[in-house]
């Protein structure tokens, strides 16, 4: 058969070497196949998921935190979607729909909404009950409750459930070079398929980067968008008595 | 780039360690505190009456041909067991010549990429010729089976009977009209995008890049794509009425099944009943085998083995 692949020249049969090689190698840096644009094209597919994961999350999030119905269907419900295996997924949607840009992307959203719905649920329900008792007694409509004391409450932790979604389809997104679209994953699904370690480690490395430069953006956008009358308490933390802090820890915990 | 090779680069860095590992185990067992070459002559000189381990790499259809050649080693009266999975050829070829088993299914032309890279034979016989010229001493190969399992281009009868293609020599002169799906390894290997333009100057209008199995199937029978690259024993062929493309300049090498056995664990009865395995094991066959296996049945290779062997009257 003979099938020599016209694949990188390394000077090492190193992984860890030939990863540094592939990454610094100018060549893996342009063109329409290069790292940038498929750095662009990664996002933009961690965007579309997001925007979709956002519109479906957060309002049933809010809906379910302020006014505490069908709190176990949508928490066990995203219990469930977070066990569901992204790749199968995928596959199964793809022998669904066909070929295209969509049935990737939803599997993707149904690896982002469960991060997402759990923030905004926990975050709005976390509230203290006396803080919005109090907004109802001064005669503030249910929507202005939500939208003008629970969200803006509630923010450090919904952000915190919006940044591990963020944080697990950037990292994930990989897959959809696995059924025909672009992104970095192409280089982790290409150099698989060719024994090419060295590309393989070069795109997860990239991959990796760009997920921490996120996640970095996102903690400061995080830190920007908390109303300053929040960060009071963390400053005489051992007399909060709201336990909210307790409640953002475990939402953000591990992810932020 | 068959199956086995395709297969086993997806997995080889996933299992690569826990596979180094059991193989490590595996042998450490079987050295049993003697040297792997005293091991295994005393086990030649004690064994005379025949009794040999058949392997097989990680995947079904592998298994359930080196079941098939237990079975057919039994009934002649050889004392065979299996050691089935055991991995991709960079484990089981070493465990070959070190005497952990005696005897495995392999495929013909990627066998000889392993043992000779520089060859570029794709002719069956050639392919078998060399094989015998470069294997290790001590490793032979017996009779190749008529069954092929590798690359083929395939496409739906529909399109077969629009274009009126038998081969892909039909297939290029519509070519710039039609897309490919294939794995993406079809991007960069010389017998792929690169071996259509030069040896049949077809250059798709697309390529989209699919995993092997139902999505390409998928994607062609709902006209995504127009052809396809897909395993010769898949029984998706059958069962959805595909039409696969002669090959007739020899894009892909040859990749019969041929049994490859460690020479001095072999009688001439072993050799014989393999041989007449050999002989009867077709291609379809294997779709039939691999439907039995891999399909809705999930039948054990074992159990598939079995109804083979008696469609075929080796055994009752």
């Amino acid at each position: 058969m003979s099938v020599p692949a016209l694949v990188e020249e390394y000077s090492s049969d190193n992984p860890l070497v030939q990863g540094y090689e592939w990454l610094m190698n100018p060549m893996h840096w342009q063109g329409p196949e290069g790292i940038p644009l498929r750095a662009l094209e990664h996002l933009g597919y961690t965007a579309l998921t997001l925007s979709i994961a956002v519109a479906i999350a957060v309002p049933i999030g809010l809906y379910v935190g302020h006014t505490g119905r069908g709190r176990v269907v949508v928490i066990s419900l995203a219990g469930v979607l977070r066990a569901l295996p992204t790749l199968g997924m995928l596959t199964l949607f793809v022998l669904l729909a066909g070929l295209g840009l969509m049935p990737p992307i939803w599997a993707l959203v149904l690896l982002a909404v469960p991060p997402i719905l759990a923030g905004t649920y926990a975050g709005i329900s976390a509230v203290s009950k006396d803080t919005v008792d109090a907004a109802r007694s001064m005669g503030m409509t249910e929507p202005q409750i939500l939208f003008r004391v629970e969200v803006p409450n509630g923010l450090p932790v919904i952000l915190g459930g919006f940044r591990a979604g963020v944080l697990q389809v950037v990292a994930t997104v990989a897959v959809v070079a696995y059924i025909n679209l672009g992104g970095l994953g192409r280089f982790l699904i290409d150099g698989l398929s060719v024994s090419d370690y060295g590309r393989v480690l070069g795109g997860a490395v990239v991959i990796a980067a760009l997920a921490i430069c996120l996640d970095i953006v996102l903690a400061g956008i995080q830190r920007l968008a908390v109303s300053p009358g929040l960060k009071a308490p963390r400053r005489q933390r051992g007399d909060s008595p709201t336990g909210r802090e307790t409640i953002t820890a475990g939402v953000q915990g591990g992810n932020s | 780039m068959t199956h086995i090779q395709r297969r086993m680069i997806a997995r080889r860095a996933v299992f690569g360690l826990a596979a180094g590992i059991s193989l490590t185990l595996t042998l450490s067992a079987c050295g049993g505190g003697g040297s792997p070459l005293s091991d295994s002559a005393t086990s030649a000189a004690a064994g005379s009456g025949g009794s040999v381990i058949v392997g097989s790499a990680d995947f079904p259809e592998n298994a359930t041909i080196a079941e098939i050649y237990a079975g057919a080693l039994n009934a002649a009266g050889v004392t065979a067991t299996t050691k089935l999975n055991i991995g991709s050829r960079e484990i089981y070829y070493p465990a070959l010549l070190d005497g952990s088993i005696d005897i495995i299914p392999d495929y013909t032309g990627n066998l000889l990429t392993k043992i000779d890279p520089s060859n570029t034979a794709t002719d069956a016989d050639r392919i078998v010729k060399a094989l015998k010229a470069k294997l290790d001493p001590g490793l032979s190969v017996l009779d190749p089976a008529k069954a092929e399992d590798k690359d083929a281009m395939v496409v739906t009868k529909v399109t077969a009977q629009k274009y009126n293609l038998k081969s892909i020599e039909d297939l290029a002169k519509v070519c710039d009209k039609l897309t490919l799906g294939a794995p993406p390894e079809f991007a960069e290997r010389s017998n792929g995008l690169a071996g259509l333009k030069s040896k049949y100057n077809c250059v798709p209008a697309d390529f989209k890049k699919l995993p092997s199995g139902p999505v390409t199937v998928k994607a062609l029978t709902s006209d995504d794509v127009q052809f396809a690259d897909i395993f010769t024993t898949t029984p998706d062929i059958v069962d959805q009425d595909l039409v696969v493309l002669a090959d007739p300049k020899g894009n892909w090498a040859a990749q019969q099944v041929i049994p490859l056995v460690k020479t001095d664990k072999v009688s001439d009865t072993a050799k014989a009943a393999l041989n007449k395995v050999s002989s009867l094991l077709t291609t379809d066959d294997l779709i039939s085998l691999n439907r039995k296996v891999s399909g809705e049945q999930k039948m054990d290779p074992k159990a598939a083995a079995e109804t083979w062997l008696k469609d075929k009257g080796i055994t009752k």
